[in-house]
């Protein structure tokens, strides 16, 4: 037979290992500064770009998709070109991917501080990165799909198919959520509006965590736990069912993300119900993961390897039990917007993505650079801090959950809350805070020493080079059936078959569940008295979105009693048609806010916004001084409302010609309710004579971007009032 | 479009492509041959490097 010789591409690796290292010390340093923001919420006051709502999206972000993103790269690039005994097809592609990846990751760093955001989790990047992210992933996935054509390997390992499942799925997630109309260079408006946006952007969110921090992972580890423990997988047809069962059921799973709300039962009780069984395939590619080590226990103990990599598939069966258990409704009605859903995705990312990336990374990097670890010592250390930080992260963060969905749904005999006042559960919990945030140093510091020990060992080494192998040529076959050839055998070696097999597979779920949601008038009935937002409640909500208040204010009201009570009537989905994008939120660090309209005078607000502890003593929520200083960008009113014209908002002609006019009349009605606070009063006078009398522009009060967004918080929630729902009920 | 007209149909067609599904790939999973699945689950320890 014909010996062909080639060299492995081990230099697009290492860019790729380097960037993991390098974005993942960032991502979790942002994560820890967050973590003490709960524990000092101005200790980054004044500073707009540093502030808690702006920096959560990058947190997540520079995690997922620069952290776990450049691992999946580095990851799948050794492998993919092992697996298929052939060099990556394109020196440019790999390239492409690797230096439009970093830059997508450097725009998002600096977008994200600055406000730029869609509001949409996960998918927070504005509309010119999306494309970018777009062309750099066809990139990625044309490389790879380019290099299976070109393999000396007949068959595609179940690692592969793992690869290629997420290459198309991720694609369409992507392009589907991403749909907007943009206003601006950096401005845009989701197409889909309230439920309907909510629905496709937790078909997205959950299957980005599906396809993204799932199955690529997954199939790095059917790759590199098999070598580190050298020793073929426990059960390869144990995998096969684990692949085909996993992308078929997760794609239906993302409205277990919106029980309870506003979303038409029939799609919440689908969610459910696939949340349910998605634990038989997670369990089983656990077992197939763990059981692979049979024999090799002993070397578990000695190696961080192995090590590693254990605990990451043990995050992963802990968190893919707890997924389905989350999604049952009685479940979830305790969990949901509470520091459970917290504990939960950390469970996820440090155990499962940091520790299998650990465990490749330790695994890895002395090969590539021919030499030992420089300490396994070290990297035993790593291992034990690193796992401490988990439990030190998880456990506490479990507890906070139960304390506020305690504190939050408890009744006195009197039939009123007991602890009506939010704060009081916020007071209850700072000490769980507390130790996250030493959980979260613990995670950070034995990241560090491992990069040392990274540093030290690529010191020792030789440099990286490509590595020369040698396999036969890949004989022609047939592209039929062979006599006594199975069917799914000889899909295996038909690449582009399986892909589209796969993609129909991940089709079916998502359709089902978005078409009627999109079609169906009857999942959205009508509210007449729920009118478009006034122009200056539009630009006050595009404050609310970048300043990120999504990230810790829900504005859904589920429909419980406790709820009801204490926030007012529960969320109906016809009051969301106006809302490019949804701002439901998932989490509660603070209170909900979709009846806050009216609950609060607007000089509350305002002196909320300058300095929240003197409103709400034992607040966590950092000022927001600057939105009372600047001056509210009008100029693109207009166009954002022939934007939403365009996406089905009934803005009249009219109302567009006059939207200045208009935002000028709001904003001085709400400067003159202002002054009935004498303290504003003075103070604003004095501002204003100080500013004439040094020759220096002042900004009205009305023009200034607080009114803006006064006018969108005084407007939550009022378009339906209870007694006209009650009368509406007594109606039908 | 105010409803889909014969909506109840899609359950069952639901329930059918998954069993149909399931007992596809189970029955693959279960005829598939024993040397071919050792082969290809030993791809992974195979490098090719030439030293």
């Amino acid at each position: 037979m014909e010996m062909q010789q080639f060299y492995y591409d081990n230099k697009i690796v290492k860019k790729f290992i380097y960037a993991t290292l390098l974005w993942g010390i960032v991502g979790f340093s942002v994560g820890l500064l967050l973590a003490f923001m709960f524990l000092f919420p101005n200790i980054t006051d004044g500073i707009s770009w540093l502030s808690f709502g702006r920096l959560r999206p990058l947190h997540t972000n520079a995690v997922i998709f620069a952290f776990v993103g450049n691992a999946i790269f580095a990851g799948v690039y050794y492998s993919l070109q092992r697996l298929l005994k052939t060099r990556m097809a394109s020196n440019f592609l790999s390239n492409f991917n690797f230096w439009g990846w970093q830059l997508i990751i450097v725009a998002a760093a600096i977008t994200l501080p600055l406000g730029y955001t869609s509001s949409k989790e996960y998918a927070e990047l504005e509309w010119p990165i999306d494309i970018a992210i777009a062309l750099v992933w066809v990139a990625f996935g044309a490389n790879m799909i380019w290099t299976i054509l070109r393999r000396r390997q007949r068959h595609l390992y179940v690692a592969v198919w793992f690869y290629l499942a997420t290459f198309v799925t991720v694609a369409v997630l992507h392009i589907f959520n991403s749909l907007a109309l943009p206003v601006g260079a950096l401005k845009s408006y989701s197409v889909y509006a309230g439920v309907q946006d909510a629905l496709v952007q937790w078909w997205y969110g959950h299957n980005a965590v599906a396809f993204f921090l799932t199955t690529p992972f997954l199939g790095l580890m059917y790759y590199f736990v098999p070598k580190a423990a050298n020793r073929p997988v426990y059960s390869y047809k144990l995998s096969i069912v684990h692949f085909w069962s996993l992308i078929f059921i997760y794609i239906w799973a993302g409205p277990h993300h919106l029980l309870y709300t506003s979303l038409p039962g029939w799609a919440q009780s689908l969610g459910v119900a696939f949340s349910v069984m998605l634990i038989a395939p997670s369990w089983g590619g656990m077992i197939n993961g763990l059981l692979t080590l049979r024999g090799a226990w002993d070397k578990v103990r000695t190696d961080p390897v192995l090590k590693f990599m254990v605990v990451a598939i043990t995050g992963y069966g802990m968190a893919t039990f707890e997924g389905p258990m989350l999604s049952l409704k009685n479940v979830n009605a305790i969990a949901h917007f509470s520091d459970w859903i917290i504990a939960h995705v950390h469970v996820g990312a440090l155990a499962w993505n940091g520790f299998l990336t650990f465990g490749m990374l330790y695994w890895l990097i002395p090969r590539m650079f021919k030499t030992k670890l420089y300490s396994t010592k070290l990297a035993n250390f790593h291992f034990w801090i690193g796992t401490l930080g988990i439990v030190m992260y998880a456990l506490p963060m479990y507890v906070a959950g139960f304390v506020q969905a305690s504190m939050w749904k408890q009744f006195s005999p009197d039939g009123t809350l007991t602890y009506g006042n939010f704060l009081e559960t916020v007071n209850e919990i700072i000490p769980m805070y507390w130790m996250r945030a030493i959980g979260g140093s613990l995670f950070i510091l034995g990241a560090i020493v491992m990069l040392y020990n990274v540093v030290k060992t690529v010191k020792s080494g030789t440099g990286v080079t490509d590595e020369l192998a040698e396999a036969p040529a890949l004989q022609r076959v047939s592209k039929y059936r062979q006599k006594g050839e199975g069917y799914h055998t000889w899909l295996e070696r038909k690449p582009v078959k399986l892909t589209i097999y796969a993609t129909v597979a991940i089709l079916i779920g998502g359709a089902i569940q978005i078409i009627p949601t999109l079609l169906v008038k009857s999942n959205i009935p009508t509210i007449t008295s729920v009118k478009p937002y006034t122009p200056l409640e539009l630009e006050g909500r595009d404050l609310y979105i970048r300043e990120g208040c999504v990230g810790c204010h829900s504005q859904m009201v589920r429909p419980f009693r406790s709820e009801v009570e204490r926030y007012g009537e529960y969320a109906k989905a016809g009051e969301f048609v106006y809302d490019h994008p949804f701002l439901w939120g998932s989490k509660r660090t603070g209170p909900d806010l979709l009846r806050v309209g009216g609950k609060y005078s607007d000089n509350w607000h305002l002196n909320h916004m300058y300095d929240p502890q003197s409103t709400s003593s034992g607040s966590i929520m950092p000022a927001y001084q600057w939105l009372i200083r600047n001056e509210l960008d009008k100029s693109s009113t207009e166009a954002k409302m022939r934007a939403m014209v365009a996406l089905g908002v009934p803005y009249t002609d009219e109302d567009i010609a006059n939207a200045q006019n208009s935002m000028d009349k709001q904003g001085q009605k709400i400067q003159e309710n202002l002054y009935s606070d004498p303290d504003f009063a003075t103070s604003y006078e004095a501002d204003k004579k100080y500013a004439a009398e040094n020759g220096k522009t002042f900004v009205e009060m009305k023009n200034r971007e607080i009114v803006a967004l006064i006018a969108y918080l005084q407007r939550l929630g009022t378009d339906i009032k209870l007694k006209d729902v009650q009368e509406q009920l007594t109606q039908n | 479009m105010e409803s889909i007209t014969g909506i109840e149909i899609y359950p069952l067609i639901s329930l059918l492509i998954f069993f149909t599904f399931f007992v596809i790939l189970f029955w693959w999973v279960f005829t598939a041959k024993k040397e071919y699945i050792q082969k290809v689950s030993n791809l992974p320890l195979e490098d090719n490097i030439k030293l």
